[in-house]
């Protein structure tokens, strides 16, 4: 059963070096107190997964802003120019991740696989140093699970239970990051009492949750 | 009608009663405004929405609510919010109809490059790779020649791909081509353009029907 603490609290869980994956989309959906508070801990040379690297103030680009990211697994840059200076300047080491590869590594992890086989990237740069395997006549890529010791999410509403529900297209990532962080932590706009949420209706189930911060921004 | 707008009818023109369709960022959302009457098409963003609806007015955005540009949308009904392994479930898995994305470069082959000019723009590729494996149907939507004036469409891109022998129609400013087997087939020139402008700014070969000779 999850924990409730501040986003302070979670920021000091996670050490220099950790390997986080932060949910959201261009910054809609992502956990913007929880990475307020990382950027006050000033925690040092993260491996950040995430879908993209959002804005210069907005979202994960925060992090970057304030030099936090040695490395990160990432399927679009184009919004930040600041992580595109780093990259060139070769301050941070980045893996570009087709979208939807991203999302199966990770969703793997979460569900104790040890990769995924897609045909996305045959043909491609994204091919390189990959193992190619054929079933049926079909190439796919071999594409490892990404691990991460923590997963930092935003969800709309948890039960006491731990149960999440989201609001529209903030969803994104969060669920399956949600179930791939060896320490799931999710920021929420309120915690409901159980039963409140209907059970047809919840979207990630409370087993997946450590620990819950209540919105601070 | 303007360019633009030329090239969002002619996208539009492709969709069927029923379609499920994906619209790249830029030139190929101009579709949207140009739907035929009586074609019932879903529009799904990758960033976890099938059903999307018309840009909100001012003042009604909700902050949760955006296509994968960034850009603020309204849901119509029926419309579904998912995560984004189920939302390349729809795209990897061939439940899309069609895409429409734009390129920097596409090939005679059907090859498409629209995702980095290494040295020089390093966007990411996104969700492009996958939706241009994935959908039933890769259409290429975008001026004929780049801004210096130079071929897009060529015998052999030369940027690092986005996807092989994917691209099944290219629709320009200038005309329309099928990528065929045995290579591209003008298919249709647009209003007062001639056989020879497009040949002079295509670097690819042409198949050149008996009909628009």
């Amino acid at each position: 059963m999850f924990k409730r603490i501040t986003a302070a609290e979670a920021a000091a869980m996670i050490k220099d070096r950790s390997r986080v994956a932060i949910g959201g989309f261009l910054a809609v959906g992502a956990p913007e107190s929880l990475i307020d508070a990382v950027v006050a801990a000033k925690t040092k040379d993260l491996h950040i997964i995430v879908i993209a690297s959002d804005w210069e103030d907005r979202g994960i680009g925060k992090l970057v802003a304030n030099r936090q990211v040695r490395s990160a697994q990432v399927s679009h840059l184009g919004t930040n120019k600041e992580i595109q200076a780093q990259m060139n300047a070769g301050e941070i080491d980045i893996e570009l991740v087709p979208q939807g590869t991203l999302m199966e590594r990770v969703r793997a992890f979460g569900a104790g696989l040890g990769g995924v086989l897609t045909p996305t990237g045959l043909g491609t740069v994204v091919q390189e140093g990959k193992q190619i395997i054929t079933l049926d006549g079909k190439d796919y890529l071999l594409e490892p699970a990404i691990p991460s010791d923590f997963a930092l999410i935003k969800a709309h509403k948890a039960d006491e239970s731990g149960n999440l529900v989201y609001s529209k297209t903030a969803r994104n990532s969060n669920p399956i990051m949600a179930k791939a962080g060896r320490i799931t932590i999710v920021e929420v706009d309120e915690i409901v009492p159980t039963g409140e949420l209907d059970p047809e209706h919840i979207v990630t189930p409370g087993v997946f949750v450590d620990y819950i911060v209540v919105k601070e921004v | 009608m303007d360019k633009r707008s030329r090239i969002g009818a002619r996208i539009a023109a492709e969709f069927k009663d029923g379609d499920y369709v994906n619209l790249g960022i830029g030139l190929p959302t101009e579709a949207v405004n140009h739907i035929p009457e009586g074609v019932r098409v879903t529009l799904q963003s990758e960033n976890g929405i099938l059903g999307t609806g018309p840009q909100p007015a001012e003042g009604e955005e909700h902050p949760d609510m955006i296509n994968a540009g960034g850009g603020f949308i309204t849901a119509n009904p029926g419309a579904v919010f998912f995560d984004s392994a189920l939302s390349f479930a729809i795209i990897r898995g061939g439940h899309v109809d069609v895409t429409v994305l734009g390129a920097l470069q596409v090939d005679q082959h059907g090859n498409l490059a629209n995702w980095m000019i290494p040295g020089k723009m390093v966007p990411g590729m996104g969700g492009a790779m996958d939706l241009v494996t994935g959908a039933k149907k890769v259409i290429v939507a975008m001026e004929h020649v780049d801004k210096r004036g130079n071929p897009k469409i060529l015998k052999e891109c030369n940027l690092p791909l986005t996807a092989k022998g994917k691209v099944s129609l290219i629709i320009t400013d200038l005309c329309v081509l099928e990528v065929t087997p045995a290579g591209l087939v003008l298919k249709e020139l647009s209003d007062g353009v001639t056989v020879q402008q497009v040949i002079d700014a295509t670097e690819a070969e042409l198949i050149i029907p008996d009909e628009l000779k």
